[in-house]
């Protein structure tokens, strides 16, 4: 097999099994009811009549602006208390408990504590999404700091440079590779509860879009909805990959 | 470099280091001794696994405390480690965010120098570990040779009186390693700081110490210490070398056997 083939193999084996599931979709459609299960030609139509009056670029923006103020808004609190908590021992001790118990609960059970405490619109969902970043970008980032090679600090120490220094110039560079997995993470958590909070409480965005279409029983829209929802996840995953290979080979590979 | 002639001067009084076992016993990582270091000495500390060289140098730097005894350099007593007493690692220590000359630089602006000041100052340091070239590439793109010149390059740079060297070139391939031997020397005569240096290389030793310090373990100790009269650099070959060999290898196979008998 040569080179120039093998390329075109690689390309082709994901192409067929998209085109194969595709055609299997379309063929169980056959048996179904559109309402039960619209065909993949019906999702496109959905699609095309969702972009005609604006309505799914509307969901989208009020989607993408919720997602990117609730991850900045983790990244902003997480990061430097991750740095904190990473650094001083005692502090990381009298947090871990409250931690602990924290972390496992699903942001979704918060849902109607957020409603309580900021109505509905867009700060519950928000503040989900918030949660779901939160927690993966706080310990990746006290990891990161923990796991810093004892000699990166024994060196700066023997150089005689401040605590500012150290923690500017040695703790936050060394530590960033770790950080960027937690960013990485996060990225996947708070996508996935973005749906979720605007299911429950929002009256804009994807997740409504999806929920309102059931109460119209638009299975067509529900799943052009969804697709919509795995095509953008897919394109800030891609997005943050390639921001992470980056900043990776300015690091040296670490 | 007048000042540096005659500072470096280290003095241990009883000094000794004990941990506990798993079983809560407190054994000896490094029993009572007292050594004395001139300045501009080019002391070579070597032996087995478990003898404390390891535990003695990080307490000359200051990086852990011993259990009791006194450590005093230039009069001061050690408490902590200092700007003027650089350690050099097997394993480097570079920052791989910071290019090689980031990496020289670091040690610079620790002690507040400026910036431009900074990079003239290390660019020369680079220079002198024959590495101008390779100023602006990165950890990840050196040798380890390369790596350990810049670690060298950054300890020079801080213009230390005391080097301490922690194996420096253990990790490193044998022509390397015999190539760094000699650009150690040729900077330890131009700059006469004073330098301690670990190895486990007997050869290693004797070419480069002007004392040669033998170890052993069990509880970590100083065995033997032999004051090498050779010129430096000097021949690997010569029957002087060669005597010095003998001597320190014979002394070594007591040790061993020592050890060996602790073991059973």
């Amino acid at each position: 097999m040569n080179i120039g083939f093998q390329k075109i193999f690689s390309h082709l084996v994901p192409t067929v099994g998209l085109l194969g599931f595709i055609s299997l979709w379309q063929f169980a459609a056959g048996f179904y009811p559109p309402v039960q299960l619209p065909g993949p030609l019906d999702v496109l139509r959905a699609l095309r009549e969702l972009m005609t009056d604006g309505v799914l670029f509307s969901h989208i923006s009020i989607s993408l602006y919720r997602f990117f103020s609730a991850y900045l808004l983790a990244v902003s609190i997480a990061i430097p208390l991750g740095l904190f908590l990473g650094s001083y021992i005692t502090a990381r001790r009298a947090m871990d408990p409250l931690l602990q118990v924290l972390r496992p609960i699903s942001p979704i059970a918060w849902f109607p504590l957020a409603v309580l405490w900021f109505g509905i619109g867009n700060a519950p969902a928000i503040f989900i999404i918030f949660l779901s970043a939160f927690f993966p970008m706080l310990l990746a980032t006290i990891d990161a700091v923990r796991q810093i090679p004892a000699i990166y600090l024994k060196v700066a120490a023997n150089f005689g440079a401040g605590k500012m220094m150290v923690f500017l110039r040695v703790v936050i560079p060394a530590a960033f590779p770790g950080i960027m997995v937690g960013l990485h993470i996060a990225v996947g958590t708070a996508w996935i509860h973005l749906v979720a909070g605007e299911m429950l409480g929002a009256q804009s965005g994807l997740g409504y879009l999806i929920v309102d279409a059931r109460n119209f029983l638009r299975t067509d829209w529900i799943l052009a909805g969804m697709l919509v929802v795995g095509l953008l996840g897919l394109a800030i995953y891609r997005a943050m990959r390639q921001l992470e290979d980056l900043l990776k080979r300015r690091w040296g590979g670490v | 470099m007048g000042q540096q002639m005659t500072s470096g001067t280290m003095s241990l009084r009883g000094v000794a280091k004990y941990y506990r076992n798993p079983n809560g016993e407190r054994m000896a990582a490094l029993s009572p001794l007292d050594l004395d270091i001139a300045a501009s000495e080019f002391v070579c500390l070597v032996g087995p696994s478990g003898c404390g060289k390891t535990t003695l140098i990080n307490l000359l730097a200051g990086f852990d405390q011993p259990s009791c005894g006194s450590i005093t350099i230039d009069g001061k007593p050690v408490t902590k480690p200092d700007s003027e007493r650089i350690m050099i690692f097997q394993d480097y220590g570079l920052y791989p965010w910071k290019s090689a000359l980031g990496n020289v630089m670091f040690a610079l602006e620790a002690k507040g120098v400026a910036k431009s000041e900074a990079k003239a100052t290390a660019l020369h340091h680079l220079e002198i570990v024959g590495l101008k070239d390779s100023a602006e590439r990165y950890p990840h793109q050196l040798s380890g040779g390369m790596k350990q010149r810049v670690a060298i390059a950054r300890a020079l740079a801080a213009s230390p009186q005391v080097l301490f060297m922690d194996e420096p070139f253990a990790a490193l391939d044998a022509f390397t390693r015999l190539r760094l031997q000699d650009e150690l020397l040729r900077i330890w005569q131009e700059q006469q700081p004073t330098v301690v240096f670990v190895t486990h290389d007997l050869d290693e030793a004797i070419y480069l110490g002007s004392k040669v310090i033998l170890m052993a373990p069990y509880p970590g100790r100083l065995r033997k210490i032999v004051d090498i009269q050779l010129p430096r650099p000097c021949d690997r070959t010569d029957s002087v070398f060669a005597a010095y060999r003998r001597e320190l290898f014979r002394e070594f196979q007591l040790v061993h056997e020592e050890a060996m008998d602790y073991a059973i």
